[in-house]
C-alpha cells in the first residue's frame, strides 16, 4: 500500500485507519463509549462503593 | 449570484441552492437561513453575557466593587450560562450546519426539525435567563445540589440541551445525505472532520447534561427526595467540561478554515491532523475529571487515568495541532512568496485582516495561556494549589475567551460576507477589533491566574473578608491582580462591543454582495476559490514554526516544574 | 484547502513530514513523562490528597465534631467559637456550614493530625491561606486527610465553593504553634 494510485485510477483498498476516520458513526460509538465507561460508569461505581462511616 | 433549483429524487422537499461567487461553494438556502438564525442568536447571548461579565469584573476590582452581593452572585450565574453555554453552542450549531451542508455542497437534513431545535434552544435559553433574573436561582453555572434553583432554571437548560442535541442530529443526518447523494468525492474535508469531532463530543456532553439535569429538575419540583452531591458533580461535569471540549474541536477547525480562506493554507498532512482529532474523540472528554481532583471519594487510579486523558493522549492531539496549524500557515505563506529568513512569512501575514489576526491570536493564546494552565491545573496533585481559586476562571478564560470566542469572532468576518452576503462595514475599525479583544482576553486570563496562584477564591464578593467571623488578610498582590483584571475586562469589553456593533451593523446596513460583483473588504486568498489543487503539502522547511513550537515547549516544561516546586513547599498531606 | 475533500483518495498513505514526526515523538514522550510523574509523586512526594472517605449523615457528623470540640477545648474566640487543641496524632474534626468553619483549631508544627472534613448543609471549599491548600467539601461525605503543618502562625480558611449569599463571610482559623 505504499504506492500512491491516482484518484479513480483503479479500485483501491482503503487502509483500515482511513476507513475508521471516514466512518462518522463508528467514531461516534467509540467517542461515546470510552468516556461513558472510563469516566461516568467507573466514577459512579467509585461513589457507590464508599463505605459508611464507622 | 445565481440561484439553482435542484430537486433530488427521494427527497420530499426540493432544496434550493445558490453558488457562492467567492468560493464556488454550493449553498443550500435552507441551511443558510438556519446558519443566520443561530449566528444571530449567538451574538445576542454574547452581548448579554459579555455585559454581565464586565459587571462581574468591575465588582471584583477591589477599588470599584460595583454591584451589591446579591446582584453580584445573580449576574455571575447569568454570565456563565449566557456565554459559556448559549453564545458558544448557538455558534457551534451554526458551524455544524456550515461544515456539513455548505462545505459538502449538500442539502441540510430536515430543515423543519432544525428550526424546531432552534426554537427549543431559544425558549430554553430565555427561560433560564428569566429564572436567573427572578432572583431565586443564583446557584452559579454549576448549580451544585443541595443548593437549589427554581424549576424553570433547570427546565430551560434541559430544553436548550435537547434542542442542541437535535441540531447535532441534523449534522449527522446531513453527513449521511451528502454521502448518499455523492455531493463530494472521497473523505470529508478536514474542517468538516473537526466539526464531526465537535459533534461527537457534543452528543456525550448533552446526554450527560440530560441525565443529571432531568432528576435535578424533578428534585426542584419536589418529586425526587434527594440528589447526591458527589454523583451530581461527576455526571454534571460530563456536560460542564465536555461542553468546553466541543469548543476546542470547533475552534481548531475554525483555525484550519481561516488559514485556508485567508492565505490558502492546507494541512501539512491529512493523516496527522485527522489523527490529532481522533485523539480528541477518544480521550478529550475524560478531562471532566479535572473538576473532581480535590473531591472526596474518587480513587487515585480513577483520577490519574481520567485526568491524564489516558496518558495525555488528548494533550498530544492539541500539541500536534499546535505544530500543524502554524506549520500549515508558514508553508502557505512561503508558497505565497514570503521565504526570507525564519519569520518573513509571519511578518508579512495579513495582519490587517481581522479574521487572520483573530485566528492567530486565538491560536497563540489558547496554547500558551489556556493550554499550559489547563494541563498544570489538571494534574492530580498540582490541583490542590489552585482548585476553586480564581486561577480556574483564569485558565478557562484563556481557553474559552482568548481561544474559542476570539476564533469565532474571527470566523464571523467570513460568515457575514459569505452567508449573510453583506460586506463588513467599518473595515478600519474591524481591523482593530481582534487586537483589542485579544489584549483584554489575554489580560483577564493572566491576571486571574496570577491572583489565583496567590490564593484569591473564585466566585467571591468580598476578598477583604472584613465582615467575616474570622477575618484575615489575603495577599495584597492578589488585590492588585484583581484590579488589573478589571482593567483588562474593560479593554476586552471595548473589543466585544466593537464586535457586536460591526456584526449588527453589517447584517443591517452592510453593502449587499448578492448582486453585482463588488469585491470583499477582506479578500479571500485566490486559492480559496479553486478546489482543484489539493492534498497534503509538499515537502517544505518550516524554521519559523520550529522556533515557535520550541519556545512553547520550553515555557510548558518550565511552568510545569515551577508548580511542582511550589507544591513541594506547602504543608505535608497524605 | 482544509475546506474541501482531500484530493488524494488514499491520503492515509501519504508520507509524513519529518518535522511532524519529530514533534509527535517529543510531545508523546513529554505526555508519558507527565503521566509517570503524577504516579511517581504518590511515592516520592509529600503532598498527595488522601482518598479515605466515608458516608456520614450531617447530624452524625455534627455530633462527632461537637464531642471532639468539648473534649479538647482550651479557649474561646470572639463570637463564642471554641478553640480546640487536640493532642498530636489525634483525630481532628472540622465542619463546614453556612457560613463558618468550626471550630478554631490549634495544631503543633511538625506534628501529623488526621483531619476529618465534612459539610452540614451545602458544598463548601476548604481553602487554607496563605498556604494554598484547596479541597472540596461535600455534605454526606466525610473525608480524612493526614496533615502536617510545616510553618507556625495564624492561618485563615476561606470558602472557595460558592455557598449562597453569605459565601464571602465564611472563614475559619487554624493556629499553628511551635
Amino acid at each position: 500500500m505504499s504506492d500512491k494510485p491516482e484518484p479513480e485510477a483503479r479500485p483501491e483498498r482503503v487502509p483500515a485507519m482511513q476507513q475508521l476516520l471516514d466512518n462518522p458513526f463508528l467514531l461516534l460509538f467509540i467517542g461515546i463509549t470510552i468516556p461513558t465507561v472510563l469516566y461516568i460508569v467507573w466514577g459512579v461505581m467509585e461513589i457507590a462503593s464508599i463505605p459508611v462511616a464507622p | 449570484m445565481t440561484a439553482i433549483d435542484a430537486s433530488y429524487p427521494g427527497s420530499r422537499l426540493a432544496a434550493v441552492f445558490r453558488t457562492c461567487r467567492f468560493t464556488g461553494l454550493k449553498v443550500d438556502i435552507a441551511a443558510q437561513r438556519l446558519i443566520k438564525a443561530n449566528a444571530v442568536a449567538a451574538v445576542i447571548f454574547l452581548a448579554v453575557g459579555g455585559l454581565m461579565g464586565l459587571l462581574v469584573a468591575l465588582t471584583r476590582w477591589p477599588a470599584v466593587h460595583l454591584l451589591p452581593s446579591e446582584w453580584f452572585y445573580l449576574v455571575l450565574t447569568g454570565h456563565g450560562a449566557n456565554v459559556l453555554l448559549f453564545w458558544i453552542i448557538f455558534f457551534e450549531i451554526a458551524l455544524l450546519y456550515f461544515a456539513s451542508a455548505v462545505l459538502l455542497g449538500s442539502r441540510l437534513a430536515a430543515p423543519r426539525i432544525a428550526w424546531t431545535a432552534f426554537g427549543l434552544m431559544v425558549v430554553g435559553a430565555i427561560m433560564t435567563n428569566v429564572a436567573v433574573f427572578q432572583g431565586d436561582s443564583s446557584v452559579m453555572f454549576t448549580s451544585y445540589p443541595p443548593m437549589q434553583a427554581a424549576p424553570q432554571f433547570y427546565l430551560g437548560l434541559i430544553l436548550f440541551a435537547v434542542g442542541a442535541l437535535l441540531g447535532v442530529g441534523i449534522f449527522f443526518g446531513t453527513l449521511v445525505i451528502a454521502h448518499a447523494e455523492h455531493t463530494y468525492e472521497g473523505s470529508i474535508p478536514l474542517v468538516t472532520f473537526g466539526a464531526l469531532t465537535a459533534a461527537i463530543i457534543a452528543v456525550f456532553t448533552l446526554a450527560s447534561g440530560a441525565i443529571i439535569l432531568v432528576p435535578t429538575f424533578l428534585w426542584s419540583l419536589g418529586l425526587v427526595a434527594e440528589i447526591d452531591p458527589l454523583m451530581y458533580k461527576v455526571v454534571w461535569w460530563g456536560m460542564g467540561h465536555s461542553s468546553q471540549q466541543i469548543n476546542v474541536a470547533a475552534h481548531v477547525s475554525v483555525w484550519y478554515a481561516i488559514g485556508a480562506l485567508t492565505i490558502g493554507a492546507k494541512p501539512l498532512s491529512e493523516k496527522v491532523s485527522r489523527t490529532a482529532f481522533l485523539l480528541y474523540i477518544l480521550f478529550l472528554q475524560l478531562a471532566s475529571a479535572h473538576h473532581l481532583l480535590a473531591d472526596p471519594g474518587m480513587s487515585a487510579t480513577w483520577k490519574i487515568v481520567n485526568t491524564s486523558y489516558l496518558m495525555y493522549l488528548a494533550v498530544l492531539g492539541s500539541l500536534i495541532h499546535g505544530l500543524t496549524v502554524p506549520g500549515a500557515l508558514e508553508a502557505a505563506q512561503r508558497r505565497n512568496g514570503y521565504t526570507k529568513g525564519a519569520f518573513e512569512w509571519l511578518r508579512k501575514a495579513p495582519w490587517g485582516n481581522p479574521a487572520f489576526a483573530g485566528m492567530f491570536l486565538s491560536l497563540v493564546m489558547f496554547g500558551f495561556i489556556g493550554g499550559i494552565s489547563g494541563v498544570v491545573l489538571g494534574t492530580e496533585q498540582l490541583n490542590l494549589l489552585m482548585h476553586n481559586t480564581i486561577y480556574v476562571p483564569g485558565h478557562f478564560h484563556g481557553t474559552v475567551v482568548a481561544g474559542t470566542t476570539l476564533a469565532f469572532m474571527a470566523m464571523t468576518y467570513y460568515v457575514l460576507p459569505l452567508i449573510f452576503q453583506r460586506d463588513i462595514i467599518w473595515p478600519k475599525l474591524a481591523r482593530w477589533q481582534p487586537y483589542l479583544f485579544g489584549l483584554g482576553a489575554g489580560g483577564i486570563s493572566l491576571f486571574m491566574m496570577g491572583a489565583g496562584t496567590l490564593g484569591i477564591p473564585r466566585r467571591h464578593w468580598d476578598i477583604t473578608l472584613t465582615d467575616a467571623m474570622h477575618p484575615f488578610d489575603l495577599p495584597s498582590g492578589g488585590f492588585l491582580m484583581m484590579g488589573l483584571n478589571g482593567l483588562a475586562a474593560v479593554i476586552a469589553s471595548a473589543g466585544g462591543i466593537l464586535y457586536i456593533l460591526i456584526t449588527v451593523g453589517t447584517v443591517l446596513w452592510g453593502k449587499r454582495l448578492d448582486k453585482g460583483d463588488a469585491p470583499l473588504a477582506f479578500p479571500l486568498h485566490k486559492q480559496a476559490a479553486t478546489v482543484a489543487e489539493y492534498g497534503s503539502h509538499a515537502t517544505v522547511k518550516l524554521p519559523g514554526t520550529i522556533i515557535l513550537v520550541s519556545v512553547f515547549f520550553l515555557s510548558f516544561v518550565l511552568y510545569y516544574f515551577v508548580n511542582w516546586k511550589y507544591l513541594s513547599e506547602i504543608w505535608l498531606l497524605r | 484547502m482544509a475546506i474541501s475533500p482531500p484530493r488524494n483518495r488514499l491520503w492515509w498513505n501519504e508520507p509524513i513530514e519529518r518535522v511532524e514526526v519529530g514533534w509527535i515523538v517529543v510531545a508523546f514522550l513529554w505526555g508519558l513523562f507527565m503521566f509517570v510523574f503524577m504516579i511517581a509523586w504518590h511515592f516520592i512526594g509529600g503532598q498527595n490528597l488522601s482518598t479515605e472517605t466515608y458516608r456520614v449523615t450531617p447530624a452524625a457528623y455534627e455530633e462527632k465534631v461537637t464531642a471532639f470540640a468539648e473534649k479538647y477545648q482550651v479557649g474561646e474566640e470572639a463570637g463564642g467559637v471554641p478553640v480546640v487543641r487536640p493532642p498530636a496524632g489525634e483525630d481532628v474534626y472540622l465542619l463546614a456550614r453556612l457560613w463558618e468553619w468550626w471550630p478554631v483549631l490549634e495544631l503543633k508544627k511538625g506534628q501529623s493530625y488526621r483531619i476529618h472534613l465534612s459539610s452540614l448543609d451545602w458544598q463548601h471549599g476548604f481553602s487554607l491561606q496563605p498556604v494554598n491548600i484547596n479541597i472540596s467539601i461535600h455534605p454526606g461525605y466525610e473525608q480524612i486527610i493526614t496533615l502536617t503543618p510545616t510553618q507556625a502562625g495564624d492561618f485563615g480558611i476561606a470558602c472557595n465553593e460558592y455557598c449562597g449569599i453569605g459565601h464571602h463571610l465564611m472563614t475559619g482559623r487554624i493556629r499553628v504553634v511551635e
